[in-house]
């Protein structure tokens, strides 16, 4: 290993790596989005400025051009629309729908479009598209800006759900998904962008399909989801002072979906906790603790929990927007319940 | 109506109304992203040009100049409700002055008509000019549907429509000005009557699939 591979990297970093990285590898590899430049047109310094909402994708229309690097209207349904119709046509577009929330903007294109063209056309289509965007709570942005969505495009057949929890996981799972010959549906929590860590400089994928086990542990599964991730790893912290030894499980991807790598855990452990920053119903929480109930509950000590968001919107007011997101605290406190402590 | 042909560049029929539209503006993406001289053209009804998606997809094929062509089939009906009706023009082609593009209303019963301005589309779009609309009116000949009793739509408007049906009277020009003679035409006939015959036999010929596939090609490898 050399220097290089040591180095930190934001996850906004790290995802514009990736889509540099495989912007330069592949020349059909496009990407067009509300903002992803700034200053359309302007030329100058203008031009290229604002390089998307978070930044993410700054020096890439300077490094790519014009042609390959394109700045849209907000058309969400055209900008989609575009982005499969293109996918089809053969190139690889990534498409910035900049919030989770404005996708159900573009649901005909991606619902009965994208995830359906292969299957009705009897396997003829290729739809080598990623829409990537942000989601998730902490930032005060309410109801129309801090959706995660991804339970809903999780119950749509034909299409990917990918949901990275760390810098390195995001470079690898997006490079992946630019890659993967179907729609994939990539989101970015909102805590992932300011997020650090090492990542390997060159190019790598880590498989869709497969999960993680961030820490290893024999009393209880935990299976978080993206930036819950994080949280469940200092619950664990907590949790092994009360002599708890949790193992945490990161699906990485919803669809497809790990099962196995979780009922092999679940068959250790005996518990399972399942943590989503979503609604409960209908959920992948929800689906998570029914398959698992079903292909493991011969081993299951107690029945598995969820802790997931309320059925409701996501509420501007910090209170409000706290008592929302799963916290650390409801992790420790469910674990300890199943766990008999 | 799930009809497509992508080793033909054909990339489906929709029956969600409107719903290929911004596809096609993808396949005309793809095309001026490899400086290819491929145009796009998209098909839809009347029925469509009130669907949000036309609109957005208008206004972005009009700013990055794609090499789209807009052909709207208006035969007056979108299942039952007239288009007089739904649509707040008479002519849908006016709507892409709205987009800064031109628009032409033709008579779609005149092949020679379409063929003309199809020819003017085409060329502004391989000069890089963008998009155009056309509008192509017809009558409706048949209803909505296989059965379609069309009690919403007066019987002499659908005897009206079979005189103007284009077949007929694309064979008479081509006979009246001497392209080809009556013998062609009806050779012509039976040849796409063979082959349509011949596909409707595949179709009866081929087996069923197994129902242990159901949930195969929903993705692809």
């Amino acid at each position: 290993m050399n220097n290089k591979n040591h180095r930190t990297l934001s996850g906004a970093a790290a995802i514009n790596e990736a889509i540099r990285q495989s912007m330069t590898a592949d020349s059909s590899t496009i990407l067009i989005g509300e903002d992803i430049a700034g200053g359309a047109g302007l030329g100058g310094k203008h031009e290229g400025a604002m390089g998307g909402s978070f930044g993410v994708t700054k020096g890439l229309l300077e490094q790519f051009g014009s042609l390959r690097v394109r700045d849209t209207p907000i058309s969400e349904a055209a900008i989609a629309g575009i982005g499969v119709g293109a996918a089809a046509a053969g190139l690889r577009p990534i498409v910035d729908m900049m919030w989770s929330s404005f996708t159900p903007l573009a649901f005909d294109q991606i619902f009965n479009q994208a995830a359906k063209m292969r299957y009705m056309f009897g396997g003829q289509a290729r739809i080598p598209v990623v829409l990537r965007m942000a989601m998730g709570a902490g930032l005060g942005a309410a109801g129309q800006h801090s959706d995660t969505l991804y339970s809903v495009f999780t119950h749509i057949p034909g299409l990917k759900v990918v949901v990275p929890s760390s810098p390195s996981d995001a470079k690898g799972l997006l490079i992946a998904s630019i890659k993967d010959n179907n729609p994939v549906l990539f989101f970015e929590h909102m805590g992932l962008y300011g997020m650090k860590e090492e990542v390997p400089e060159e190019p790598y994928t880590y498989p869709l399909g497969k999960a993680r086990v961030v820490l290893e542990g024999s009393d209880i599964t935990i299976i978080a989801i993206s930036m819950m991730v994080p949280k469940a790893i200092e619950a664990s912290v907590i949790l092994a002072e009360e002599g708890i030894r949790a193992e945490i499980i990161d699906p990485r991807t919803l669809s497809p979906i790990d099962y196995e790598s979780m009922v092999a855990s679940v068959k250790k452990t005996g518990r399972l906790l399942i943590v989503d920053e979503s609604p409960p119903r209908c959920s992948i929480a929800t689906d998570i603790a029914a398959n698992l109930s079903e292909l493991a509950f011969g081993y299951l000590h107690a029945p598995c929990n969820r802790i997931t968001c309320p059925h409701s919107p996501v509420p501007l007011s910090p209170p409000l927007e706290s008592a929302y997101i799963p916290s650390v605290e409801k992790i420790i406190a469910a674990s300890k319940r199943l766990c008999c402590v | 109506m799930h009809i497509a042909d992508f080793d033909r560049g054909m990339l489906g029929a929709n029956a969600i109304v409107g719903g290929g539209i911004a596809l096609a503006a993808g396949g005309a993406l793809a095309g001026q992203t490899r400086e290819s001289d491929t145009v796009s053209v998209s098909f839809f009804g009347d029925g469509a040009c009130n669907q949000g998606i036309l609109h957005e997809t208008m206004n972005l094929a009009s700013i990055w100049k794609l090499p789209l062509i807009f052909v709207c089939e208006n035969n007056g009906w979108a299942e039952s409700t007239p288009t007089e009706y739904s649509t707040s023009v008479s002519d849908i082609a006016e709507r892409a002055k709205g987009y800064g593009f031109p628009g032409y209303v033709v008579d779609a019963s005149d092949a020679q008509e379409i063929y003309d301005v199809a020819g003017i589309a085409v060329a502004r779009a391989r000069n890089g000019e963008g998009p155009t609309l056309i509008e192509a009116k017809i009558a409706r000949m048949v209803g909505h549907y296989l059965g379609d009793p069309e009690g919403y739509r007066p019987r002499e408007l659908k005897e009206k429509a079979r005189a103007k049906d284009p077949i007929p009277i694309l064979e008479s020009a081509l006979i009246d000005t001497n392209a080809l003679d009556a013998t062609e035409v009806s050779d012509m006939k039976s040849r796409i009557g063979i082959e349509l015959d011949e596909a409707v036999s595949y179709a009866k010929d081929s087996p069923l699939p197994d129902g242990a596939d159901v949930d195969l090609g929903v993705y692809a490898e």
